[in-house]
């Protein structure tokens, strides 16, 4: 009997991973998501190592051992065995430190914070290689996303080309989101003061969708974005569009841009003001704002009133004493 | 009203007709049905003349028997209301696909899955857990009460007022839209300016008191007022899980009474903790709320983990495998659960290593956990495994919560983690773990010591069905929601747009469905139960052939438990007793120092009620009152002399007398 259900069990979860082999996180189009995707299957294998033989054994046991089998031993008093005691501590202890050491090296290697040394499983990133910058702001409910480079941004789509490393630079205006393209790589939160970041490439052109993960008020479902994988003439042309089509991101068109939306409709600028999003990060937008940190005493961002958004990954002053930001020198 | 617009506002603050909802049907209707429930109780409460009856033997009840019972009741009546939500969500969910947007607006969902949440975990689970403890432990240890016994009747009542200020929000104003640990910048006053983040905030701060100060009272009593001989090693499993229990919530609780607080001085007093402004930082409310949060995790599961060791070493007739290993397990949880807090949110872009800290100290408590399956594995091993109810519970839960667990140390991996955080895989996860693990083992523990509580057994017909409409129902329900968040699926959405998805979600929706039945199934047990009372009844106080003290008193147990304090030699002291050949004494009974019962715990509980509402509603004036009402009659009780009594000699020997003659004639 115990034979049959383990094998049953056995059928039933290959049958959820086949099914689960379909979606998005199983099958990604990212090198990030990938090997996030291949650790979810190495714990998952590991961890059923040792969960397959307890389930099997609970039913086993159970079913044997029924009070109305009396052909199965009773023994009213044994309660103890040190070798037994030491084989159950001891076989999830030797899991959990394959998995701890597995953890340990994955949790480095796939730092969002960390620059990509591959763009796949094949190939090294180019020596040359620049990331391309998206700046990216949660606004309620919708995602702005400037590209200092190109000097342009969008509302509601993004788009890159593909095998090109990206930094991604996350912040949010008023609560908190979280910036997440399942098929491209994991999330990472969106929140209003702070800088996260995330490095990633995309393998394969396509659309995919790109969401918040992190409930944020009443126009939350309607806060996500397509992700356009393409090719460099692709991107190129999708850049061309944006610039003939854009309006002018002003300060005070962001201001409005800014006020509460759901579902908002996708949107195209063709320029955008100097230093809007060190301004969108530091609640400097409007200076007169109480809450601009150039106010208060802190580091003045440095990108304020330049020319660019274009700042290195640990150079501009990005927030304050205690926020999460990952100096990368320390890896 | 009143003619002077400034007098309206202190008396009434922001309260005004507005606030009700006359214009929202589903509210309304809800309304209706429980206005006219209400009354139809009452009116029966009144017509057989119950109210006397209910005030004197329970609401001012000090007995920990009584005061468990009623936190069971409290918790299964809220269940009822959680649930309610739960249906609604995943009715919305089902339909809610392209261009219909199903039946509830964004701001009413939203409301829904936050009082889902807050209701399940703080007024179902926790009700539902110290209930058990409450009623449980005391006859473990062999105690006549808890410690405290007045602070035991303050400290239910506090958690109804709280419960009742969440059932208010339903038809005063509205409940918080931010989920259930209410993240600023979300819910602080800019982003939330209505009165549903204080119904949050006050119901879960007088609810807090009521928690804590029961952490107290029960550590105190497991710690003082074990019976001679029962050292720690000899203490039942379940007396262990809930000292450990006790010491998480006395050392977990102030944190979120700190952040409530600092949460509520933002929205009140314009301070700025936690806001987007001037310097605040919503992250470290981030990090409070979870350095409570996960210790409550195991605040919830380590007691029903004692109830599954009870129940497994009973029914399989045998001692627990590895009482010692169980012990220092339960223990080494404890220690760790406050090491794992930062996997709540490894997303928020903390260095690598910090996650990677976080992640492996999770792992580390699979462990222990793992060691417990074992042994509950082992202590069916060479026994001769009773399938009563109970008994199936918890070959359910052993299964369903080893999957749980599995998919917890998954998420623990911080990469991992970024893909699947916040998705319906977390959300199936942590069901997999509550109804797999605590939902599951109070079920067990309800059925196991009904019969200690009320002196009859719960009729097993509806309890297997009920069994069978929760597990499968279980299944139905969650398992789609581990595949729609690997199709990258995140929680709390009210609408979606592809049509792939709404298969998992009706299938989701069917499994609510059956756990409906299930639900309905034990409304049944309960009534058909109370119907054969007389057949079902328990006269031995021993029905299960039990091994622990709880087992050796009459069921129910007289209001002083234990006429003369049992002696302890070994754990599973009364299966010793009984090997021994124990005789009830019969003789030689001396009067027994009882403690009054009072009126005090309901009534600052309904100033506290009173309290938290008008500072809901910014009533000053009203708040002001009730709060100086407060402590003068804290004060006041403070006279109060008549706080015990000694039931006599004589007494005793009547009661015990009528339990021989029970006895006998039944051998």
């Amino acid at each position: 009997m115990s034979m049959k259900a383990f094998r049953g069990l056995l059928l039933l979860s290959a049958g959820f991973l086949l099914a689960g082999c379909q979606t998005v996180l199983m099958s990604p189009s990212g090198d990030l998501a990938k090997q996030q995707r291949d650790l979810i299957l190495t714990s998952t294998v590991l961890m059923l190592l040792i969960i397959v033989p307890v389930i099997a054994l609970t039913l086993g046991f159970a079913w044997h051992f029924r009070a109305s089998n009396k052909k199965a031993t009773y023994d009213p008093e044994w309660d103890h065995s040190t070798i037994l005691e030491l084989l159950i501590w001891s076989a999830p202890l030797l899991i959990i430190i394959a998995l701890g050491a597995i953890t340990w090296v994955s949790t480095h290697k796939l730092d969002p914070y960390r620059p990509l040394d591959r763009l796949d499983a094949h190939r090294a990133v180019p020596a040359d290689a620049r990331p391309l910058v998206i700046n990216v702001v949660a606004l309620d409910w919708k995602w702005l996303f400037i590209y200092p480079e190109q000097g342009i941004a969008t509302v509601n789509e993004l788009a890159a080309p593909v095998d090109r490393p990206l930094q991604f630079k996350i912040t949010a205006t008023s609560v908190m989101n979280s910036f997440f393209i399942p098929a491209m790589a994991g999330q990472i939160y969106a929140m209003p003061n702070m800088e996260t970041v995330l490095q990633a490439v995309i393998n394969h052109p396509g659309e995919y969708k790109g969401f918040s993960a992190n409930y944020s008020g009443i126009g939350f479902s309607g806060m996500y974005f397509s992700f356009h994988g393409l090719s460099e003439d692709g991107f190129e042309q999708w850049v061309a569009q944006a610039k003939a089509n854009g309006g002018d991101l002003s300060r005070e068109a962001y201001v409005k841009l800014a006020e509460p939306s759901a579902n908002a409709p996708v949107q195209f600028f063709a320029t955008v003001a100097p230093g809007l999003y060190q301004a969108i990060l530091t609640h400097c937008v409007q200076p007169e704002n109480p809450s601009c940190m150039s106010r208060m005493q802190m580091r003045p961002p440095k990108a304020e009133g330049a020319a660019s958004d274009n700042v290195n990954a640990d150079g501009a002053a990005t927030g304050m004493a205690g926020m999460p930001r990952h100096n990368s020198s320390s890896d | 009203m009143l003619a002077h617009p400034d007098l309206t506002k202190l008396i009434f603050g922001r309260l005004t007709l507005e606030a009700l909802p006359l214009h929202v049907p589903i509210v309304l209707g809800t309304f209706a049905v429980v206005a006219l429930g209400g009354l139809v109780l009452v009116g029966a409460l009144t017509y057989f003349k119950l109210w006397g009856y209910l005030w004197r033997e329970w609401f001012t009840s000090i007995d920990h028997k009584r005061i468990g019972i009623m936190y069971m009741i409290l918790g299964f009546v809220m269940l009822l209301r959680g649930f309610a939500d739960a249906v609604m969500m995943r009715a919305q969910q089902a339909i809610s696909f392209g261009d219909n947007m199903g039946y509830l607006p964004p701001e009413h969902y939203d409301q829904i899955f936050t009082a889902h949440g807050v209701i399940m975990i703080f007024f179902v689970a926790m009700p539902m857990v110290t209930g058990m403890m409450n009623f449980v432990m005391p006859l473990q240890i062999g105690a006549r009460d808890v410690a405290f016994p007045f602070l035991n009747n303050f400290s239910f009542w506090m958690t109804v007022a709280g419960a009742l200020l969440v059932m208010a929000s339903l038809f005063i104003g509205e409940f918080a839209r931010t989920g259930w640990l209410a993240y600023p910048p979300l819910s602080d006053i800019v982003s939330s300016p209505d009165a549903g983040v204080d119904y949050y905030i006050w119901a879960l701060q007088i609810a807090g008191v009521g928690t804590l100060l029961s952490g107290i009272n029960l550590l105190v009593t497991i710690v003082k007022m074990r019976a001679p001989g029962m050292t720690l090693m000899r203490m039942p499993v379940f007396t262990w899980t809930a000292l450990c229990t006790n010491v998480l919530i006395v050392a977990a609780f102030p944190v979120l009474t700190a952040a409530l607080a600092l949460l509520a001085l933002d929205r009140y007093a314009g301070t700025n903790f936690f806001t987007t402004e001037l310097g605040g930082n919503a992250m470290m409310y981030v990090n409070l709320i979870w350095i409570w949060g996960h210790p409550e995790v195991y605040i919830l599961v380590l007691p029903v983990f004692g109830i599954f060791s009870e129940v497994t070493a009973t029914f399989s007739r045998k001692p627990l495998f590895g009482y010692t290993s169980m012990v220092y397990a339960s223990v080494v949880i404890t220690v760790l659960s406050y090491l794992v807090w930062l996997h709540h949110f490894f997303t928020m872009g903390s260095g690598a290593s910090v996650n990677s800290f976080f992640g492996i100290t999770t792992m580390i408590i699979s462990i222990p956990t793992g060691a417990k399956i074992f042994n509950w594995l082992f202590t069916m091993y060479r026994g001769r495994v009773e399938f009563e109810v109970p008994m199936m519970w918890t070959v359910a839960f052993m299964v369903t919560f080893v999957i749980g667990g599995m998919t917890g140390v998954l998420l623990a991996v911080p990469p991992a983690d970024f893909s699947l955080h916040n998705s319906l895989f977390l959300i199936a996860h942590f069901h997999n773990v509550i109804i797999g693990g605590v939902v599951f083992g109070l079920f067990a523990g309800i059925y196991y010591w009904f019969p200690k509580a009320f002196g009859f057994r719960l009729e097993p017909f509806w309890g297997k069905c009920a069994f069978w409409f929760w597990v499968v129902g279980f299944y139905f329900a969650f398992m789609p929601l581990y595949m729609l968040g690997l199709m990258g699926v995140t929680r709390r959405l009210s609408h979606f747009n592809d049509p792939a998805l709404q298969i998992w979600f009706v299938a989701a929706a069917f499994g609510a469905f059956l756990i409906l039945l299930g639900i309905g199934s034990q409304i049944m047990q309960f009534a058909v139960s109370f119907k054969n009372r007389e057949a079902l009844r328990d006269v031995t106080g021993d029905p299960w052939n039990g091994r622990t003290l709880e087992w050796s008193t009459s069921s129910p147990p007289p209001k002083y438990n234990f006429a003369f304090t049992p002696l302890v030699h070994d754990h599973d002291a009364w299966w010793m007793m009984k090997k021994h050949r124990y005789q009830r004494p019969l003789d030689g009974f001396v009067p027994i120092h009882m403690p009054s019962n009072t009126g005090a715990g309901i009534i600052l509980a309904g100033l506290s009620f009173v309290f938290g509402f008008a500072m809901i509603w910014y009533m000053w004036l009203l708040a002001a009152v009730s709060f100086a009402a407060l402590l003068l009659t804290a004060i006041a009780h403070t006279f109060n002399y008549h706080r015990d009594y000694y039931l006599s000699a004589d007494e005793v020997r009547r009661v015990e007398a009528s339990r021989t003659e029970l006895l006998a004639r039944h051998v």
